[in-house]
């Protein structure tokens, strides 16, 4: 073997990566920094009492969110992977990826139209309780909206890792008769036990920066994260010492938790034989399917539930006269053709990272991880608590004396969507490159095969179809958001969650509630879109 | 993904060539819902471009508030010549910035309580006011005290007053009414906030999807339903202390006092031409003279008996005092 890898392309292409993700923070934070160091006063006073119980709020439902998104998740991508021919289970996995392009407001609508004062189960929960219902505002509305938003995207994540478990082990299992239960801690634990950490971490990290949800539904300041004293210390106060002193406060915080959280984890010892094996060879028993079914119906009900109240309203609206609209149309393809760069751009960060992660990681074997390593990994996955509005105020700042500043929002849009969707396609990816590789690694470096040569050859075939779900993911992503733009706006990046806003900003909830379905159908025929392109002639349906 | 290449370019291409357009052109900033295809923006900048023969570029941003950080952001350098859609509680601070220049001679306005102002320009105004359902509450409050201290389960949807006009409105509504007292009153007023949204369009959403059956909104919310809807149903609440008002203004900035057009479009902002579209699109009271007469819907809403405000120095000097204030009291 060799003892090192100076010229691994994979490592090369890592740093470049990490290299721009820091050029874009760093950048956004110096713009900050500059502007705000000549009064720092406001930095100094936001540690005040209040501080500190909204960060104990932010860290108690932030825990509380990732427990019940990830907990049940785990179960629901077993039953599903368990039962890879389960009536609509391709469907089922590509509504899971919608929740996340819904912009936090029509969520909200979608599910207070269910478990509100005035939702369809209102009646239900009132002849249960006697008293008027009260609504699920406070912690219990937080908590499920951020269920609604996270357990579909964590069952995408296990079913993805759960993919990877190598078809001889199946079939092994089989062959010794091995019962669901000891099969699950043998086989299946293993595998979702390494996916863990990184699939909570980016839970905690979603829950930790949520703003509009909380606001919304938790009923009043009690419930506030410190996303919303960022978000106050910029839009409105205009104070970026502040906005600067809190981010870097949210950052340390999450590192503390995740670091916590890959103690969960374990490392995968992976299966270093080409799979033989064509199919999967599952005894699933009959009491089993039916507790898989029951379980994978909860899931698709609880999600289902307020994109369903989403549909209906929107199919309440003139859908043909906003069909119709120019702006409508012109939104559409900005927002599809924003998502598509978004998305390409997330997906090549996500691949350079995940090869160099592996690639340093082969390459040191037993010794402890570098930082390097540490950053292709959870580091690069910090971004995300870093929020959109610093990035995008940062580089305004930045750049308004270099000319026209506001010119390059698409360019930002663009940009910042891509590293914030960068963690969620490196989950999807990850798994699948890592297993890959454990089986490919040393023909490759016995063949001589590297570099792009190695990338189109051998790697290709096994990334194809997570690159389409981490594609899809970052996609679903890129069109629900809007934090970039929320500081200055612009006149260039009118999107759809935009147009939603705007029309529900003066009357037109209806407007607003057919935009939001246009919006769902958009998402949902990119994922079906990326799901086919990632099928191909992959042996793995 | 053509029109946003477009923008780009245009973009570019306009940074470039800035001077050599050969028409005289006018920059104006403003909020969103001005410039929407239902706004009053469209009909403006057709009527002012005929009358001065220029042309007439309008940029928008979210917001009043954000509409002032972009301008201060953009400093000295800024390509606004007029920015319109600024509110009282913000003017001390736009004209702190030193990025506002005197506006010379204008039209008459008629705002309530008169206009003295040497750099802004009032355009519309407006009051903030309880709206309620009329199909879920019988007998709406008759007063803010009987608001604060009326049955627990009607419940109210307010803004937050650290990201939203309505909800700062609402803090200085009380304050103006309470004083010394607010804090109490709130924490009395906390018992019926059913949620504290971050901004206008939440909270209205939530009220009309029937979550609760009051929401802080304007005195002029129910003329949109009778005219866009025509509806009867939402109607605003009137209270015996008197409602709080808002007025919009506009200010020619430091690189506007170097463009005719702008104080010419400031004459123009408070005639008839400009005056007259901003009722039914804007949902405000117009507040310089019109010539067609108001939509019969707006003589139908609540007439404040008094008006409630303070002055934007007040505002300014205490803001952050009273918003701590209430922060105490609503996140116990």
């Amino acid at each position: 073997m060799r003892t090192s890898y100076p010229a691994d392309p994979r490592v090369t292409a890592g740093i470049v990566a990490l290299a721009a993700i820091g050029v874009l923070i760093g950048g956004a934070f110096t713009g900050l920094i500059l502007e705000g160091i000549h009064d720092l006063s406001g930095a100094w006073a936001a540690f005040d009492p209040y501080l500190l119980r909204v960060v104990r709020f932010t860290l108690w439902q932030a825990a509380l969110s990732m427990l019940l998104s990830v907990v049940p998740a785990l179960f629901v991508a077993r039953a599903l992977s368990r039962h890879p021919r389960f009536f609509g289970r391709a469907f089922i996995l590509q509504l899971f990826a919608v929740p996340l392009a819904l912009p936090a407001i029509v969520a909200a609508l979608g599910i207070l139209a269910l478990y509100g004062r005035a939702g369809y189960f209102a009646g239900l929960f009132s002849a249960a309780g006697g008293e008027g219902w009260p609504g699920i505002y406070g912690l219990s509305g937080i908590l499920v909206a951020h269920v609604f938003f996270n357990l579909p995207l964590s069952v995408r994540l296990f079913v993805e890792a759960l993919r990877t478990i190598p078809d001889d082990q199946w079939r092994l299992a089989s062959q010794l008769g091995i019962g669901a239960g000891p099969a699950f801690r043998l086989i299946e634990w293993p595998t979702l036990r390494a996916a863990l950490p990184g699939i909570a971490g980016l839970v905690f990290m979603l829950c930790i920066t949520s703003f509009t949800i909380v606001l919304i539904l938790g009923g009043g300041p009690a419930a506030t994260t410190l996303e919303v004293g960022i978000y106050q210390a910029l839009r409105f106060d205009f104070d970026p010492a502040r906005a600067v002193m809190l981010t870097l406060l949210q950052i340390a915080l999450t590192f503390t938790v995740v670091l916590a959280l890959t103690r969960l984890g374990a490392n995968i010892v992976g299966d270093t034989n080409l799979p033989v094996a064509q199919r999967r060879h599952l005894s699933v028993t009959s009491i089993e399917t039916w507790l898989n079914a029951v379980l994978i119906l909860l899931a698709l009900l609880f999600v289902v539930g307020p994109m369903a109240a989403t549909v209906t309203a929107g199919l309440g609206a003139d859908l043909g006269r906003l069909s119709g609209e120019t702006a409508v149309r012109q939104a559409t393809l900005t927002s599809v053709g924003l998502a598509f760069l978004s998305a390409v751009l997330s997906v090549m960060l996500s691949v350079a990272l995940t090869m160099a992660r592996r690639a340093l990681a082969v390459n040191r074997r037993a010794g402890p991880r570098t930082m390097l390593e540490y950053a292709t990994d959870t580091g690069a996955g910090f971004v995300l608590v870093v929020p959109p509005i610093v990035v995008g105020a940062g580089w305004f700042l930045l750049l308004r004396h270099a000319g026209d500043a506001f010119a390059i929002a698409p360019i930002m849009v663009v940009t910042v969507n891509a590293v914030m969707a960068m963690p969620f396609a490196l989950r999807a990816v990850r798994p699948a490159y890592d297993a890959a590789s454990e089986r490919h690694e040393r023909l490759c470096a016995q063949l001589g095969i590297s570099g792009w040569n190695r990338f189109i050859l051998v790697d290709w075939p096994s990334l194809r179809r997570p690159l389409a779900t981490a594609f899809a993911f970052a996609m679903a992503l890129s069109l629900g958001d809007l934090g970039v733009i929320a500081l200055f706006g612009s006149d260039s990046v009118r999107t759809l969650p935009y147009l939603i806003l705007a029309r529900m900003g003066s009357y037109r909830t209806q407007d607003a509630a057919g935009l939001a379905l246009l919006l769902g159908f958009v998402c949902l025929a990119l994922v079906l879109m990326a799901d086919r392109l990632g099928k191909g002639r992959s042996h793995d349906a | 993904m053509r029109t946003l290449f477009y923008s780009v370019i245009s973009a570019l291409v306009l940074a470039a060539s800035g001077p050599a357009l050969a028409k005289d052109k006018l920059t104006v900033y403003t909020y969103e819902s001005f410039t929407a295809d239902w706004g009053p923006g469209p009909l403006v900048e057709k009527e002012f471009e005929a009358e001065c023969g220029c042309e007439v570029e309008f940029v928008s941003v979210a917001d009043g508030v954000a509409l002032l950080n972009r301008v201060k952001l953009e400093g000295a350098s800024t390509k606004a010549d007029i920015v319109l859609g600024l509110d009282t509680n913000l003017t001390a601070d736009a004209k702190a910035s030193n990025l506002f220049a005197p506006h010379g001679a204008v039209g008459a306005v008629d705002v309530p309580g008169g206009w003295k102002d040497d750099v802004f320009v009032p355009f519309d105004y407006g009051y903030f006011a309880v709206v309620y359902d009329t199909e879920k509450l019988k007998t709406p409050p008759k007063s803010l005290k009987e608001l604060v201290e009326g049955r627990a389960g009607d419940k109210i949807v307010i803004q937050d007053p650290r990201t939203s006009t309505p909800g700062l409105g609402l803090l200085l509504w009380v304050k103006s009414v309470y004083g010394d007292k607010a804090p109490e009153a709130w924490a009395k007023l906390k018992q019926k906030v059913l949620t504290v949204t971050p901004g206008w369009s939440e909270a209205y959403g939530l009220f009309t999807k029937g979550e609760a059956p009051m929401v802080l909104s304007y005195t002029t919310s129910p003329a949109y339903h009778m005219v866009a809807e025509n509806t009867q149903r939402y109607q605003a609440a009137s209270f015996e202390e008197g409602e709080y008002l808002q007025i919009e203004v506009a200010g020619i900035t430091t690189t506007g006092a170097k463009n005719p057009l702008a104080a010419k479009f400031l004459t123009f902002m408070t005639g008839p031409k400009f005056q007259d579209a901003i009722p039914e699109t804007n949902w405000m009271f117009p507040a310089g003279r019109t010539d067609k007469p108001l939509n019969p819907a707006f003589d139908k809403l609540v007439k404040p008996t008094k008006t409630l405000m303070f002055s934007p120095e007040e505002v300014a000097a205490n803001r952050k005092a009273w918003v701590d204030e209430w922060l105490a009291v609503m996140s116990k």
